[in-house]
């Protein structure tokens, strides 16, 4: 790879070990994957997956440690994932002593070495950090340290951003050099499409099972997807960017995607139209029956599959704003429809704590409060990662959430009708 | 015995049984739970791989296409590769993806004595010959011996 003398420099250890190191994994990650040069870093902001103090992770806090003593800090302000402890979300007397003095006992020491390395603000803890509410959102064409699989998915095909999926650490290997190596989703030719999807269902398909069906079929290669505009249109309104946060963020967990385009869409798709797809790209077809199938594969990891849901989350990734708003709607319809006052199911909707903030502006706050609700800024991965919550019959709408937990899938539908009608 | 050359990420020779995942490692997935609570063979915690479900990945050379899932993949190998719960090479049929990658480099500058083989670009033929228990040499230059 080709490095300027500044960066040979650095290397070589003119900026002493630590930035040497630095340099040294940039150079060894742009060289495993064919890199020619470090290209500079310009969006405004980052953004780290590692926001949980968990104890397993103390070899990265040791690492976090050494890069703040020895001043290799984030040249950029960062957001990062969200927290995973609330103390508004439903827990017993044992799962708050295990959260809190077992398994999350380094959260508070943890968030003091992100501020020192450059964090936003201590709102700045979400999956969504493109929200406009919080501010992190990057431009056309810039490039990023980003980590988060979710994030880095919607940054690249909704905002048309550059950024390859790397890992937690290497984010803010980035951040603290300036640069990143060039390669992958980062040039033009690493954004083509490999894969085209034909959409053939009859009704507008749910995102996150039409993003698990994709991921799981093309991995880490970039899907076309076409057949989409019945129902999304051409113009990336609020409700299109949160179906496209859902799908994404199950391409990503479900697969390894992190970039697709939908055809009359997504900016690049609109650009450059099918010019985007390689040659040579394979073809999958997804109908009804496909979606069904996918389903119908998931693995059920309740104990008793016929447990009655102890609790169910929405909002992995958080909910939008406009979605928050669409939910209270729902629920209280539904609530309406079967005479019920409250939900039956403990619910808990997650969104990022500046979109919180200002939900809690609107009439709409008091009215989903009113349904029993509950509303967090909580992580549910984190807050189900633990031999209590494993045990527990836990419902979601998430398919990020299936994949790591062992929370059960249903369509949005499906845990309306749940939730608000208990069959 | 066969033979199959790859091409090597991170460097280093080693001896292990093969366990084989013919689809991709979700990292976060499968080691989540063992770093978590002290599992010392890193019993892997992945629902959605049946072929590596419950088995232990610790001191082993694991077979695989590639690694998917959360962008905290690399982080968790690394912390596997810390603990010394990490698999004794990481073998990939395909290119590797940037997350294992990040894990693999991250242990390799940052650690002492974290160090894991990796040799990634062996092609469908391994994955297809491969078979749980089988032993695997991993040698210099990106060989990998399986018998």
């Amino acid at each position: 790879m080709y490095l300027t003398d500044e960066q040979q420099a650095v290397l070589n250890g003119s900026q002493g070990e630590t930035m040497a190191k630095v340099m040294k994994t940039l150079v060894m990650y742009g060289d495993a994957f064919g890199a020619d040069k470090l290209v500079a870093v310009t969006s405004e902001y980052n953004h780290l997956v590692t926001s949980f103090g968990l104890k397993m992770m103390k070899p990265v806090f040791d690492l976090m440690q050494q890069l703040i003593d020895a001043g290799a800090i984030s040249g950029q302000k960062f957001s990062v994932d969200p927290r995973p402890l609330d103390k508004n979300v439903p827990a017993n007397f044992l799962q708050n002593l295990i959260f809190n003095k077992i398994m999350y006992a380094t959260q508070e020491s943890y968030e003091k070495q992100l501020e020192q390395l450059g964090l936003m603000n201590d709102q700045a803890f979400t999956c969504a950090c493109y929200f406009d509410e919080v501010g992190n959102t990057p431009k056309k064409g810039d490039i990023l340290s980003w980590a988060e699989s979710s994030a880095v998915v919607y940054a690249n095909s909704v905002l048309g951003a550059r950024c390859n999926r790397n890992s937690g650490i290497m984010d803010v290997m980035g951040s603290i050099a300036g640069c990143v190596p060039n390669f992958g989703l980062l040039t033009d030719e690493g954004r083509k499409a490999t894969w085209i999807v034909k959409v053939e269902c009859k009704e507008k398909p749910e995102a996150q099972l039409l993003g698990s069906a994709i991921g799981m079929k093309v991995m880490e290669d970039v899907p076309y997807v076409m057949g989409m505009e019945k129902w999304l249109g051409t113009e990336l309104n609020d409700e299109n960017k949160a179906y496209l946060k859902d799908f994404g963020a199950a391409t990503a967990s479900n697969g390894a995607v992190g970039l697709y385009h939908i055809a009359n869409l997504t900016p690049e798709a609109k650009e450059q139209d099918e010019a985007l797809i390689a040659e040579g790209a394979q073809v999958y077809v997804i109908d009804d029956a496909e979606l069904k199938r996918v389903q119908d594969n998931y693995p059920v990891m309740w104990k008793n599959p016929a447990a009655k849901p102890k609790l169910c989350f929405v909002g992995c990734p958080h909910l939008s704003m406009e979605q928050l708003i669409r939910w209270t709607e729902d629920v209280e319809k539904g609530l309406k429809e079967s005479g019920n006052k409250k939900v039956l199911v403990p619910t808990v909707f997650t969104t990022a704590p500046a979109v919180k903030e200002a939900f809690e502006k609107t009439e709409y706050a008091a009215r989903l409060k009113a349904t029993g609700v509950v509303l967090s800024y909580i992580c549910p991965l984190m807050y189900m990662n633990n031999p209590l919550c494993k045990a527990m019959p836990v419902m979601t709408c998430s398919n990020k959430l299936r994949t790591y937990t062992t929370a059960r899938f249903y369509t949005e539908d499906e845990i309306l009708t749940k939730i608000t009608k208990g069959v | 015995m066969k033979e199959f050359i790859g091409r090597v990420v991170t460097p280093g020779v080693v001896t292990a049984p093969a366990v084989v995942s013919h689809g991709g490692l979700n990292t976060l997935a499968s080691f989540q739970g063992a770093l978590q609570f002290g599992d010392k063979k890193a019993t892997c915690g992945d629902q959605n791989n049946p072929d590596l479900y419950n088995k232990q990945l610790a001191g082993k050379a694991l077979c695989l296409p590639q690694t998917i899932g959360s962008t905290t993949g690399g982080l968790v190998l690394y912390c596997a590769c810390a603990m010394e719960r990490q698999p004794a090479c990481m073998l990939f049929s395909k290119p590797i993806d940037s997350l294992a990658a990040a894990g693999a480099i991250l242990a390799s500058v940052w650690l002492e004595g974290g160090n894991m083989p990796v040799v990634d670009s062996l092609g469908d033929e391994f994955l297809n010959y491969v078979k749980d228990g089988m032993s695997i040499t991993v040698k210099d230059g990106g060989v990998v011996c399986v018998e």
